[in-house]
């Protein structure tokens, strides 16, 4: 792949304002598929998960999913949108193999929820409203493995298997409206965007909203722009690209980073933007041409025959309306204060897009700022070594284990990074690892005490010194204690030793 | 004939509901019948052709277990042991259904459809598959890709279709009762040219699930039969909500077969308002039909109902509405057709893509009729084109319905003869696809609207001597209403005649034929 041109950034917003578009793509953890009884559990034995009906055999037919109807209704309201007392799913045909049908079943002129819109939160505490013009229900297709090729794209591959277990997973596609004053801060605002959605979801407890699983995924449009002089009139719109594959909330900020870099350098250099899907890569940064996408693509959408209209009562709505949980600023303000996090503090996990995880982490019994700690520390630090989101490193209920460990004064911080650095790599829960990798701090005062009487005895002079009542001397017994522990020793319980056994 | 072959002519002569009383009454037994038939059918099919898979262990196996359970005392369904005839739309676990194309060749569904589940779970015995148009696409059945099938009445005739099987099946006595489907008059055009009856419930009145979907908007399934009683009978053990067809009503139904035995002893139609539809008869129908409508018509009158003319200007556009919303709708229901989960796989020389393996198995397994129909509603939902096809169709698609309201409001069933011909003959109209749409232009405006509609025979012909059906619609919802009326005229019909119609068709057995032939000599 030929690196692209890319312009600075900073020279790439003197001279154009970026404009953005979001389309993400939830996946409801219904308990059963969109239109089927199929379970809706993607994974497991390929084409296990599967009816007639998510096979598009002959004569099967589609039944809407109430749950998933509650759901998407529940996420129209969370994002501030009307819902239509009566909304319509539609064909929108073409011919793909990881399409049973050919046509998938979704909705188009007649969406569930539209007109809302969402406050976002960039790094600087800004607020910054995001008008969503629709969600809508549709059916997720299944999967498409490339065999024998290179790189595991069509292109180049021998054959292609199917896996529909995917096939049928409902989905809620939330499209905004353009979105314009984003400047400088556009890759940011994507990122806090995302992360808003994906709070959302949780707090609604509709989706595992996990990006790297492909619960959440967004496709981010963005063009470019011209500035004008003042009091000339502004520019047209860009043709804007859509980027696909953005599989974190880190690659969200760089793809669109990367995209605002490369148009402005297309545009500058006297070319044209091609309207087409970009793939994101995740390992390059960088995105490639996908196939060009015009606006005259001719799905031939006509009303789904084999459905009725979506219908919810206006006391299923209100139902689901006073169920709604606090909508995520009012939420932040709220967690905020329980934790006692001080602003900078609290700014710094809003930004680290890990409120979530400290949530959960807090729910399985650590306290906040030990949360806190491990996720924006050490966690943290791992996952931008590795360029992935943190999240999906290691789980809550691992990480509450962990300091529930330190806090037991079983581990040692320094023990317990290690123990996390094990937990990470997949050697299992935080107690498994300090088992398997011998961890855990000596609390056995035998053979601390073994160890400090041979080291006061190999120094006789620091002993003078401490029975002289100079404590401080206490810390080259301590060190040398720690050493000949291989450091699994509780370096405070050392001090007390070492001072009990030199007087005594 | 032996007196054995006696006994087993006169077993496929009986009606459903006379054979299900000798079978409860346990004068015959299900293998009796069945093998009955089964004769029949291997006697005569190979003229006929209405089966494309006939599954004579099965049914025979099906019968024994039912003579088993009756044995031991079991109280049976109303129609247990009594065997049928299936359209091969309807996908059935133990039998191929092809929907006759090539494209399904072979292909055994893993699943029952709802109704031939019901038709299961009430003991009745599924004796095989019968012929139609490829994918329910025709009105004579010549478009199945398994060759045609031929009307009883005349083997150089159509049956009609898309269900030309079932109807032939029924009427060449190979089988007591059979299921269609109908879109655009597939149950009740062929009963009409082939003598039988043939009933289009209110859409939504029987599940849709797994019956090949042709136009889903319109498809509905429903009975083939020889008597209106039969059909009943039939409709009460198919019909009914079902959860997995988000289209079926879940109204609770009256029994319709109550509804024909009130009609067949009640005879007096005093009260009853009949509305003769102008658009749906007179010029281009062919004389002999319109003659025997008439005198339908005066037999209704001397029953005592009220017979008047309606007008319903909207049923003109009829046609060209349904030649629009059809292929739209076949157009993506038929994309699932492409080879890579199950049916015809065509891998042209050399490999090549998945588009390459989906276009040539999708040329190598639709026939002709299919592929223009595809074309056409490809283009009436393609951009720019919608509004003026799709969308003017369903706009006439209302009026339709906004005519059927209005005259409902006055009369309480409408008639029209079923079909403006009587059979044609094979091959006719195959090289003019208008003329063999026209053929649907009386029964296509009960899909539109959704009512239900029957056909039953009102005679023959003076000038061809082949069957003319008379056609009753109704309310949605009505149903009821449609067995009562029909199962009068019918019994009014055949008090006159003496007998019944298709008493008169010609007997195809071989030993007849050889026997006519020689009376010839």
């Amino acid at each position: 792949m030929a690196k692209a041109e890319l312009m600075d950034y900073d020279r790439a917003l003197e001279l154009f304002e970026p404009v953005l578009g979001f389309e993400v793509h939830v996946e409801l953890n219904t308990k059963t598929k969109m239109f089927s009884d199929a379970p809706n559990f993607f994974g497991g034995e390929p084409n296990t998960n599967v009816t007639p009906v998510d096979l598009g055999l002959p004569g099967s037919l589609p039944v809407v999913n109430e749950q998933a109807v509650k759901y998407s209704i529940s996420l129209g309201l969370a994002l501030g949108c009307s819902i239509a007392p009566s909304s319509r799913f539609a064909r929108k045909n073409y011919f793909y193999p990881d399409l049973a049908k050919n046509y998938q079943i979704s909705q188009f002129d007649e969406p569930i929820a539209f007109g809302g819109s969402v406050e976002v939160e960039l790094p600087d505490g800004r607020l910054f409203t995001v008008p969503i013009e629709r969600a809508h229900m549709e059916e997720d297709a299944g999967k498409l493995t490339h065999v024998g090729g290179a790189t595991g794209r069509i292109q180049g591959a021998e054959y292609s298997l199917v896996d529909y277990n995917r096939a049928g997973v409902p989905l809620v596609e939330i499209v905004t409206d353009i979105i314009y004053g984003a400047e400088y801060d556009a890759p940011e605002l994507a990122k806090a965007y995302v992360s808003t959605i994906r709070d959302i979801v949780v707090s609604l407890g509709i989706s595992d909203a996990k990006m790297e699983r492909g619960n959440l995924r967004c496709d981010a449009n963005i063009s470019l722009r011209r500035r004008t002089a003042p009091g000339e009139p502004p520019a047209k719109l860009g043709t804007r690209t859509e980027t696909k594959n953005v599989n974190s909330l880190r690659s969200v900020e760089r793809a669109i980073r990367y995209e605002i870099q490369r148009q402005a350098a297309i545009l500058e250099g006297g070319g044209t933007i091609i309207q087409e899907t970009r793939h994101w890569h995740e390992d390059t940064g960088q995105t490639s041409a996908g196939r060009p996408k015009s606006d005259a693509d001719d799905y031939r959408y006509f009303p789904e025959p084999d459905l009725l209209p979506v219908e919810p009562s206006a006391e299923l709505i209100e139902e689901l309306r006073a169920a709604l949980p606090e909508a995520p600023a009012i939420r932040r303000r709220r967690l905020k204060a329980d934790w006692g996090f001080t602003d900078l503090e609290f700014q710094d996990v809003v930004n680290s897009g890990l409120l979530n995880e400290i949530i959960e982490t807090t729910a399985a019994g650590a306290s906040a700022q030990s949360a806190r700690k491990w996720w924006t520390g050490e966690i943290a630090r791992v996952a931008n070594a590795r360029g992935v989101d943190a999240s999906t490193l290691v789980s809550p209920l691992h990480v509450s284990e962990l300091v529930a460990l330190v806090d037991a004064g079983t581990l040692t911080d320094r023990l317990a990074r290690q123990v996390l650095e094990g937990v990470i790599e997949g050697e299992g829960t935080p107690d498994e690892v300090v088992a398997s990798r011998g961890l855990a701090v000596v609390s056995d005062d035998g053979a601390l005490i073994a160890a400090i009487d041979d080291a006061l005895a190999s120094q006789p002079d620091v002993l003078a010194k401490i029975r002289d009542g100079k404590v401080q001397a206490a810390g080259a017994v301590i060190g040398a204690v720690m050493k000949a522990m291989k450091g699994q020793a509780d370096a405070a319980r050392v001090r007390e030793l070492v001072l009990e056994r030199a007087n005594a | 004939m032996s007196p054995e072959a006696t006994r087993q002519h006169d077993l496929t002569r009986l009606s459903a509901a006379d054979l299900a009383s000798k079978l409860a009454s346990r004068e015959v037994s299900s293998l009796e019948v069945t093998d009955a038939h089964l004769d029949r059918i291997h006697a005569v099919d190979s003229d006929v052709h209405a089966f494309l898979h006939v599954a004579a262990e099965g049914a025979r196996a099906a019968a024994r277990a039912v003579d088993a359970r009756r044995a031991a005392g079991e109280t049976l369904g109303t129609l247990a042991g009594v065997p049928i005839a299936i359209k091969d739309v309807l996908c059935t676990l133990d039998m191929p259904s092809t929907a006759g194309s090539k494209i399904l060749q072979g292909w055994v569904p893993p699943y029952d459809a709802t109704v031939v589940r019901k038709l299961r779970d009430a003991d009745l015995i599924p004796l095989g598959k019968t012929n139609m148009d490829e994918f329910a696409m025709g009105s004579s059945t010549e478009h199945s890709a398994y060759g045609p099938t031929h009307n009883p009445w005349d083997l150089d005739r159509i049956p009609g279709g898309s269900g030309g099987g079932s109807a032939a099946a029924v009427a060449a006595f190979e089988a007591p009762l059979a299921l269609g489907s109908d879109t655009g008059g597939s149950i009740r055009q062929p009963a009409a040219v082939t003598g039988s009856v043939g009933m289009k419930p209110t859409y939504g009145g029987v599940s849709r699930y797994g019956a090949i979907a042709l136009a889903s908007s319109l498809d509905q399934v429903g009975p083939v039969s020889r008597t209106v009683l039969d059909a009943a009978l039939l409709h009460d053990v198919i019909g009914g909500h079902d959860p997995r067809d988000s289209t079926s009503l879940k109204d609770a139904w009256p029994s319709f077969a109550s509804a024909a035995r009130a009609g067949q002893q009640n005879l007096s139609l005093k009260g009853l308002k009949i509305g003769v539809v102008k658009e749906l008869g007179g010029d281009g129908f062919q004389a002999g039909v319109t003659q025997r409508f008439q005198e339908a018509l005066e037999l209704l009158t001397s029953a005592g109902a009220e017979v008047v003319e309606v007008s319903t200007p909207s049923f003109e556009y009829a046609i060209a509405a349904y030649y629009l919303i059809l292929p739209a709708e076949a157009s993506s229901n038929l994309a699932k057709f492409d080879s890579v989960r199950f049916g015809l796989r065509i891998n042209p020389t050399g490999g090549g893509t998945v588009e390459d393996v989906m276009s040539a198995t999708r040329e190598a397994g639709f026939g002709p009729e299919v592929k223009r129909r595809i074309i056409l509603g490809t283009y009436a939902l393609s951009a720019g084109y919608y509004d003026a096809y799709y969308g003017s169709a369903q706009k006439v698609r209302t009026l339709i319905q906004r005519d059927f309201a209005r005259v409902f409001a006055d009369v309480d069933v409408l008639v029209s003869p079923s079909a403006p011909t009587t059979a044609f003959k094979l091959g006719e109209k195959l090289d003019d696809p208008l003329s063999m749409y026209l053929n649907d232009l009386t029964t296509i405006p009960a899909n539109l609207a959704g009512v239900p509609g029957i056909s039953l025979p009102v005679g023959l012909a003076p000038e061809d001597g082949l069957p003319v059906g008379i056609q009753f619609m109704a309310p949605a919802r009505e149903d009821a209403r449609l067995y009562s009326v029909g199962a009068t005229l019918e019994t009014l019909l055949e008090d006159r005649w003496g007998h019944t119609l298709l008493s008169q068709a010609p007997d195809l057995a071989p030993q007849e034929m050889f026997a006519s032939e020689e009376g010839a000599v």
